[in-house]
This record gives C-alpha cells, structure tokens and sequence, in this order.
C-alpha cells in the first residue's frame, strides 16, 4: 500500500493466519492474482520423512512457492518438477528418498523416502 | 485439479466439513467424498448405508461418477482418519482424509490470551476468544482472531464445540469460566483446560460437581493447564498449555519425559 493510499483508507486488518497459511487459499489467491498455479502433494511416505501426508507446496509460473513438502531438502526439486508441469499440463508423481542417484542434491538426509505428486490448477 | 474442486474444497473447509479428496494420480479425474454420506453418519437415518450410495455423488467434473469401489475406499479411508494410496483396476488413486482445522475456545482475553491465542494460530488453530469484558476483549490487543465480546454462554453453543475443538478457560473469574465449562462438559471437545492454581481448581470441581457434573466428566477438564514445563510468565504457559493440546490431540504418551519421536 501506498503512503496517498494509506491516508485515504484505514489499514486493512491483516487476513486471518488460516488464510495465509492453508495451500488450498494461497492457491486460489493467487489464481485471482492472474497467476499459473500448480500443487504438490506429499502421497505416501516411508521412514522418518519430515513431512506427513497431505502436505503441500504451492507453486507459480515463476517458481514463488508456499507451504512445504520436506523439511526443505527437495522443495527445489519439486519447484523445478512443477514448473514443468505449469507448462505441460502433465501431471506428475515423483519418488524422493537418499536413494535417489542425486542424493545430495535432492535427497532426504534423515533417511526417508516421500513420493510427491504434481497437478497444475485448470481454468 | 480443476479450479471449481480447489474453491469446494475451501468451502468445504470453511463450512467445517470432513471429506476424501479421490484423485487419479495420472490425470484429471477428481472426486469429493464428503463425510456426511458416510454410512451410520445421519443417525436420524440408519438406512443411509445402502440408499445414499446411489444418490449423485459430489463429481467435480460434473460428467462421470466414482466407481463404487473408489467411493467406498474413499469412505473406509476417512473413517480410518487416513490418507492413502489405492490401486484399482490397474490405476493409482490418492484418497486424501481432508479435516477442518483443529478450533480452539478461548475464555479470557487476558494477558496470557495474548500469548497463547497467536500461538495456536501458528499451530493451525481457528481461534475464537470470548470475554464479555470489553476492557480486555479489544481488537487492538487482539487482532485478526474471532473475538466474541459476550457471556459464554450466549456466545457459545454445545453444537458449535465438535470433536476438533478445544476449550481453554482462563479469565479466573467463576462467573466467566464456570457457564464455559458446563457447556464445554456437554460437549464432544477433545480437550478442556482451565487456568488455575490446584486449590482454584478444588474449589471449581466442588461448585460444578454441586451442579451435578459427575468425577468423569470433570476429569475431562485439564488442570492445572499446560505440560509440566517449569512454565513462568505468559509466553511460557501458553506454550505449556499449546503443548498440552498437541500431546492431548496426537495421544502422546508420556510427552513430557519423552526426548524422541519413535
């Protein structure tokens, strides 16, 4: 908000921490904002993976995100993955774990395993 | 997901209405299973097991139903209170358990309010504070929470307080606390707590059990509220009591001596 806009109108309570917070109305927030949105969903998990199932990233066409998927280990990975699928349509269901070849670089380091699928927002 | 299931899934949340999310993993077939069409749900209908599974189902389509056997793995799953994988004639499904969010009650918009009402909004609480003091129930110390500037008990009602819900009493005052426990006590709440040294808490347990409320139903009522933290000064009792909910509602045993997850 702007200081001319400030003086003309009171500042708006801040919307409820719910709203800010749930995937599912940060998604369609953004949608209203003109936004390409996609979700990803944690759908199973094995061991100690950090996050249950259920959790979900939110994702733009330019890759901004909310919510989480990990305890922020593959977060880029599925950013990138749901990019993708912003761009193709396609949805897609990804298995991430320290066995993965790229461990390192999109592993879970606590030694679980979660398999994350993708959806992109139609119209 | 289409954007109509997105928007009925937040109403469905907003409206406090447990449902599975069904979703075929390879493309865009998505289904809602709402709670309320689960067999034995409508107690006023018994019959509702075998009449309602031909009723339309919710279809976000619009065009093709579930098959059966999704919708009833759909419906054993929210039952079971869990989210899972199901195969079915060779295709992958997510059956999503998707519940409103845990709500909390909070009498007493006094000082350690202030710490614990935004913590439990971080733990993903609804919270709803009453108090009919106006002096203390102020949007200014308490902003972006449902505040109820009344008497709990017009503020509140037995119907409103579901399985998700907590109440928390905390204002002391037995003219405040006392009708918010008796409608909590009626209630299905999965936790009570009140604020208060044991010796208030004796006096609190002598009043209601005068009112008829028997030893089980007072046990209900967590007091002294919070885990046995060594708690002092109001951030760290809400984070006592804020503790307490979340071993109460994950049926944490023995929380406090407890060092790792199993």
């Amino acid at each position: 908000m702007t200081s001319q806009n400030a003086e003309k109108t009171p500042t708006p309570a801040p919307a409820p921490l719910d709203a800010r917070l749930d995937p599912l109305q940060v998604a369609e927030r953004w949608l209203q904002e003109g936004r390409i949105v996609a979700l990803a969903t944690v759908i199973a998990t094995w061991g100690s993976s950090p996050r249950p199932v259920g959790s979900r990233l939110v994702i733009d066409q330019d890759g901004c995100f909310e919510g989480s998927v990990s305890g922020g280990c593959i977060e880029g990975a599925v950013v990138a993955e749901s990019i993708e699928t912003i761009r193709d349509g396609r949805p897609r269901t990804l298995d991430y774990g320290v066995s993965n070849e790229r461990a390192w670089e999109v592993g879970l380091t606590c030694g679980g395993r979660v398999q994350i699928h993708i959806e992109r927002i139609e119209g | 997901m289409k954007r109509s299931c997105l928007r009925e899934l937040i109403e469905a949340r907003a409206g406090r209405r447990s449902l599975t999310l069904i979703t075929a993993l390879a493309g865009d077939r998505q289904w809602i299973e709402y709670e309320e069409a689960l067999p034995g749900f409508e107690p006023s209908d018994p019959k509702a097991s075998t009449s309602d599974l031909a009723e339309d189902p919710s279809d976000v389509l619009g065009s093709l139903s579930a098959p059966m056997p999704l919708r009833r793995a759909a419906r054993e799953a929210l039952l079971r209170g869990k989210s899972e994988r199901f195969e079915y004639e060779g295709e992958a499904f997510f059956l999503e358990v998707m519940h409103p969010p845990l709500r909390l009650f909070v009498i007493g918009a006094v000082h350690i309010a202030q710490s614990l009402v935004p913590m439990a909004a971080l733990l993903g609480y609804e919270v709803v504070l009453i108090d009919p003091r106006r002096a203390f129930a102020t949007a200014e110390r308490f902003s972006g929470v449902d505040l109820r500037i009344d008497w709990p008990d017009e503020a509140l009602s037995v119907a409103e307080i579901d399985s998700r819900s907590a109440v928390i009493t905390l204002s002391h005052d037995p003219k405040i606390d006392d009708p918010a426990l008796r409608i909590a006590l009626a209630s299905r709440a999965f936790y009570i707590g009140s604020l208060g040294s044991a010796r208030t808490h004796a006096k609190r347990i002598e009043r209601l059990s005068a009112q008829g409320f028997t030893p089980d139903d007072l046990a209900r009522i967590h007091a002294p509220i919070g885990l046995a933290i060594g708690a002092r000064g109001a951030g760290e009792i809400a984070a006592a009591i804020v503790s307490e909910l979340v071993a109460t509602h994950r049926s944490a045993k023995d929380p406090i001596s407890r060092k790792h997850r199993s």
